[in-house]
């Protein structure tokens, strides 16, 4: 069973989140990092060297100068300006490439062959009960999803958590894909609505079952529980705007360890996602 | 010679386009024959990324050895460097003021993107 925590918003706490229902799980968990620009769920559990290292790679085309006769079939087929037709020398810019293999298959010459180029790392690590599957983008690579997809590949079967990135673009698309539910986590303020306003369509665009987690909840709400109570969304938990919560987030210490007072709310919110994924 | 420039319009009263990859066309001109006038529609004006690059194959194709414009991106001036196209750089003007700027050489060179 595999939940997804999402938002729309960034920093509302979907990495809390996620972490927290991991270690309440008190069971075999798979926690996986999706947000492969900048994950950060590692820094919440003892997590030293990784049990494995996979290198992900992309496809990418180079051309033989010495079969191409300059047809620009290659140039007009691609979808995304990553290669150019120049004389017979088409010049290649490997950060548009989207590895889809067309160019290599379009050209009459056979003059295209796909050379591996690497993209980043699926690390994985064990802090038992929890396995953490974490991808890393190389820097300086634009493409996520491509990882993600290989990062989503390394789940095997059991519960399964995994930790979006922030916004609605095409890694949290990718992310979310034939996920069984997700936990939209925002917070009562004017960014954290128009931002879950917008996650909230993603979600509902990708066919998905979802529900809502307040983080920094307040006693009064005139954005996010309105909004919820008017869509009809469900409301699955309300975590307060306890300042000891980021304290404890700031020296990386999980909140059910720094504070057990919450253990009970995220071990509910756990067996209600259970229930209803 | 053949002289690219990236316009608003489709003659050289049009003004001169600031930005290269967006340019809505590209005018080209032959020095030998400044009488005739090829105009190139830019149809890949509105991509999201790599319209510079689209841009420079599109004035290679037509023969250009010279390019004027405001300014042109990163991938594009890679390319048009590569292909050894002089780049000269021209604002608020139509395109024929550019081209006589050009002719008695008082156009700055583009050095970087």
């Amino acid at each position: 069973m595999k939940i997804a925590i999402a938002s729309g918003k960034g920093g509302t706490g979907k990495t809390t989140v996620a972490i927290n229902l991991a270690l309440a799980a008190q069971q075999e968990v798979c926690l996986v990092d999706c947000d492969v620009d900048a994950p950060n769920a590692h820094l919440f559990l003892a997590c030293k060297t990784p049990r494995n290292s996979r290198v992900v790679t992309l496809p990418m085309p180079v051309v033989d100068e010495s079969l191409c006769d300059g047809c620009s079939a290659c140039s007009d087929f691609c979808a995304f300006n990553a290669i150019v037709s120049f004389g017979t020398v088409p010049v290649i810019a490997p950060d548009m490439c989207h590895g889809c293999g067309g160019c290599a298959r379009i050209c009459p010459r056979g003059a295209i062959r796909e050379v591996a180029r690497r993209i980043g790392v699926i690390d994985t690590y064990d802090d038992a009960p929890i396995t953490l599957i974490q991808g890393r983008l190389d820097i300086g690579v634009a493409l996520a999803p491509p990882l993600i997809r290989a990062v989503k590949q390394e789940i095997t079967t059991g519960l399964t958590l995994i930790d979006a990135p922030p916004g609605t673009s095409c890694p949290v698309v990718a992310t979310l894909r034939d996920t069984d539910f997700v936990v939209l986590v925002t917070e009562p303020t004017p960014f954290g609505l128009n931002d879950l306003v917008l996650a909230v369509e993603t979600v509902r665009a990708l066919g998905l079952r979802f529900g809502v987690v307040i983080n920094r909840a307040q006693e009064t709400d005139s954005y996010v529980r309105p909004y919820l109570s008017h869509e009809k969304i469900p409301l699955l938990a309300e975590i307060p705007d306890d300042r000891r919560i980021a304290q404890a987030y700031a020296v990386g210490m999980p909140l059910i360890k720094a504070l057990p007072e919450y253990a009970p709310l995220f071990s509910r919110l756990l067996t209600q996602l259970c229930e209803v994924a | 010679m053949i002289i690219a420039l990236s316009s608003t319009g489709k003659t050289l009263d049009s003004a001169l386009n600031p930005r290269f990859g967006r340019a809505a066309f590209f005018l080209i001109v032959n020095s030998d024959q400044p009488e005739t006038v090829t105009v190139i529609d830019n149809a890949h004006a509105t991509d999201g990324h790599g319209a510079g690059l689209k841009a420079a194959e599109a004035i290679l194709k037509a023969g250009a050895r010279v390019l004027i414009t405001g300014a042109c991106g990163p991938k594009a001036f890679r390319l048009l460097q590569q292909a050894k196209v002089r780049l000269y750089t021209a604002t608020d003007m139509t395109a024929q003021k550019a081209l006589a700027h050009f002719e008695n050489g008082s156009l700055p060179d583009i050095t970087s993107p």
